[in-house]
């Protein structure tokens, strides 16, 4: 309940950066935020296309080399608002800006590797290897308002 | 479900304060250890710290990615850990510095599962689960 309040008062806050053209909406279902929160920060959908998180669901023993999995229900339950809120089923100038890189049957497993992102972040590597950021999957270490959907914060 | 939980939960912070509530939950979860230990092992009698703590520490040769618990948790139980290979923060792991560490027993079975296979390529014993808690009760 917390997180939901912190993120509708943010937002209240922050007013017109909200419907600002890069953001994306924030993880609002509560098993995908906790389970898809815990070894990195759960990535909103709209990153990557239904296919995608598909594929990613179904294989979650070996989940980048490591055990994420989770019991069915729960799966199922992450998988339905995933795929539902997916980078090819909502509209919104990030998802679009993502998509329009991914193949028509494509199921990219890394956002950081689509062209979108690897155009906006061409940093040296000992920014990468600063003991604060760690991997490009770390998005909060330098966009602090990451969980809430907002990238736009330069 | 989860709402009532939370409600209960909320409602049990009122009235105990924090700390105090979160015990039970940690106690029943170790005591659920301790019958597991005891039927492997009649002769079982206690956890241990000290144990806990070696196991903690020990570096294996598993997977040469994370060798010990403490490639993410750190050395110091009481300090904030690391991801080792997404940098997401992890809160510390001693009961002291956050009271609601060992409470939620699906959260500590599941990590539990995934982590000692992580590591030790095999699941942790019912004496090793409970000989961590201990060792992380009295940091
Ligand atoms: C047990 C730890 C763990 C859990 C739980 C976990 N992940 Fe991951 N995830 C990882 C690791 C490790 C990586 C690889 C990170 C890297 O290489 O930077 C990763 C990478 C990813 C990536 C690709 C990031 C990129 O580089 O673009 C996505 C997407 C992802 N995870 C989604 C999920 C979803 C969805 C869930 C929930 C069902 C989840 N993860 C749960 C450990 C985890
Ligand atoms: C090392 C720091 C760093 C990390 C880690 C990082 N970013 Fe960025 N990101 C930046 C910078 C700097 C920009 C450029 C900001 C700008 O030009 O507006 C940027 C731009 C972006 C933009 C475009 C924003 C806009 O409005 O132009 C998006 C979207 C974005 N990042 C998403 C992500 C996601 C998702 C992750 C994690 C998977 C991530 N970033 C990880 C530093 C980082
Ligand atoms: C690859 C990184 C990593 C390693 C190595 C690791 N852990 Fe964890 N551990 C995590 C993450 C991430 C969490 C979940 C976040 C949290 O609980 O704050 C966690 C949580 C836990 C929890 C849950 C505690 C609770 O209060 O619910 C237990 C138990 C645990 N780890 C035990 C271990 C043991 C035992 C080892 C060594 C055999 C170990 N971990 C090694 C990353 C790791």
């Amino acid at each position: 309940m917390r997180p939901i309040l912190t993120t509708a008062l943010a937002a209240a806050l922050l007013g017109t950066t909200v419907a600002r053209a890069d953001d994306t909406a924030p993880v609002t279902h509560e098993p995908t935020r906790k389970e898809c929160g815990e070894c990195h920060m759960a990535f909103q959908p709209a990153f990557l296309p239904a296919r995608s998180w598909t594929a990613m669901m179904a294989g979650l023993a070996d989940h980048f080399g490591e055990d994420a999995s989770l019991p069915e229900d729960t799966a199922r339950s992450i998988r339905d608002y995933l795929t539902a809120n997916a980078g090819d089923r909502v509209s919104g100038k990030l998802a679009r800006k993502y998509m329009r890189w991914v193949a028509p049957d494509g199921a990219p497993q890394r956002i950081t590797e689509n062209p979108a992102f690897v155009k906006e972040h061409r940093f040296r590597d000992e920014v990468w290897k600063l003991p604060q950021v760690g991997a490009k999957s770390n998005c909060p270490a330098c966009h602090k308002q990451a969980e809430l959907g907002l990238y736009d914060d330069d | 479900m989860l709402l009532r939980g939370i409600v209960v939960f909320t409602v049990g912070v009122c009235l105990f304060g924090g700390i105090a509530a979160a015990e039970p939950a940690r106690d029943a979860i170790l005591a659920d250890y301790l019958n597991q230990a005891r039927q492997a092992d009649p002769g079982f009698t206690a956890f241990s710290a000290e144990r806990g703590e070696a196991l903690f520490k020990a570096r294996h040769a598993h997977n040469p990615d994370v060798p010990s618990c403490t490639t993410c948790h750190t050395e110091d139980p009481t300090r904030q850990g690391r991801h080792y290979k997404t940098g997401r923060a992890i809160e510390p792991v001693a009961v002291s510095r956050n009271p609601e560490r060992f409470t939620d027993a699906t959260e500590v079975e599941k990590r539990f599962s995934r982590d000692c296979k992580n590591v030790l390529g095999r699941l942790c014993t019912a004496v090793e689960k409970g000989d961590y808690v201990t060792f992380m009760m009295s940091r």
